[in-house]
């Protein structure tokens, strides 16, 4: 049985906010979050019931975000910005401009997959579905993309696990 | 390192969410996807839902009916573009306002009657044909709907009416004067006529 499509945003709604915000940056997250919760909606009476929502809303997400990324470079950045600078990547209070700085810097497929596995949850034969290519390469992509987080963002070392 | 999802939280996300919410909700209005908005209002007989379609008040529902199971319930048989979208319910939450306040004796409000078919939709039809402070019997009302036979099917409307409250059932009482069933239970049922009747 389908639920009302509130239970699909109260439960969803804050992972995609962060898959969104770690895909864009916070400057953008939240004008993808609105452009995927309402094509969701608007698809949603055709979901099937037994579907996984979470996969199917990061799905649409990630197709968002692509949409945004190519209008970023399609245009010039505004003159002593980088369009991936720091300022756009932290999250306000949260106290983790670094993981934000190395987060930003991945390489888009890597970012892409550390979000859908990492924060997201996905498996990574879903992510494999979503990014397309297989699932080794999806489960490679994250883990470069951690590699690449460990390398750069200095809390690793006291946050870690021992080693 | 362990990444979980915590690392990309912050403390701002309950604000921005629900703020974004209510953007969807007012975007999925303007766009014409908001099928079913409700919203939950306070009153002297509980917490109510209210329900609305783009034609009308389509479900007034008790805290003893449970909200889940109402919002499960219009998904299904409605559907399931479902949002908490209190804007398209500020009439119908003024007048019972009102209501609830002794200020308005009646509703006046487009009404969407699509949760009930038949006998029971066109009893609910002419329940509001009782006045505010006046009861009527369940066989008064059988007569008043062209049906003297129908007393059992005319107890059956009234506890299937899918707008309490609004659609007056309260003001249907037995033969003997005892209140009878009521969907928000026999005390909300009292609670409402002697509000009308001390007005």
């Amino acid at each position: 049985m389908k639920q009302p499509f509130e239970k699909v945003v109260e439960q969803h709604g804050g992972t995609v906010l962060r898959v969104c915000r770690v895909i864009l940056g916070v400057h953008d997250a939240e004008d993808a979050w609105s452009e995927t919760f309402l094509a969701a909606m608007r698809a949603y009476p055709g979901l099937p019931d037994d579907a996984n929502a979470e996969a199917w809303l990061v799905t649409i997400a990630h197709r968002k975000a692509i949409d945004v990324l190519r209008a970023r470079k399609r245009q010039p950045a505004p003159v002593g910005k980088m369009p991936e600078a720091p300022t756009d990547l932290g999250v306000p209070g949260a106290g983790d401009g670094d993981l934000w700085q190395a987060v930003g810097a991945l390489p888009e497929k890597q970012r892409q997959a550390v979000a859908y596995h990492y924060v997201a949850g996905l498996a990574y034969a879903e992510i494999a579905g979503i990014l397309g290519g297989s699932t080794d390469a999806a489960r490679r992509a994250a883990a470069d993309g951690i590699k690449n987080l460990r390398k750069n963002y200095p809390g690793a070392a006291t946050e870690g696990t021992p080693s | 390192m362990n990444i979980s999802p915590d690392h990309f939280a912050s403390p701002a996300d309950p604000d921005t969410l629900s703020r974004l919410r209510h953007r969807l909700g007012l975007t999925a209005e303007a766009e014409g996807l908001l099928d079913v908005a409700y919203t939950t209002i306070d009153s002297p007989v509980g917490t109510l839902l209210l329900a609305a379609t783009p034609k009308g008040l389509v479900r007034v529902a008790y805290d003893t009916e449970d909200h889940d199971r109402v919002l499960s319930t219009l998904s299904q048989r409605l559907s399931p573009r479902v949002l908490r979208a209190p804007r398209r319910l500020d009439a119908a939450a003024r007048e019972l306002d009102e209501y609830f306040g002794r200020q308005r004796r009646a509703f006046d409000l487009p009404l969407d009657l699509s949760l009930s078919s038949g006998f029971r939709q066109l009893v609910q039809r002419h329940l509001p044909e009782i006045g505010y402070g006046q009861t009527r019997t369940y066989r008064q009302v059988a007569e008043l709907v062209g049906n003297p036979k129908a007393v059992r099917a005319v107890g059956t409307a009234c506890a299937a009416n899918p707008l309490p409250v609004v659609v007056p059932c309260h003001r249907v009482l037995r033969a003997d004067g005892t209140p009878g069933g009521y969907v928000g239970g026999p005390d909300a049922k009292k609670a409402l006529l002697s509000l009308e009747a001390a007005a």
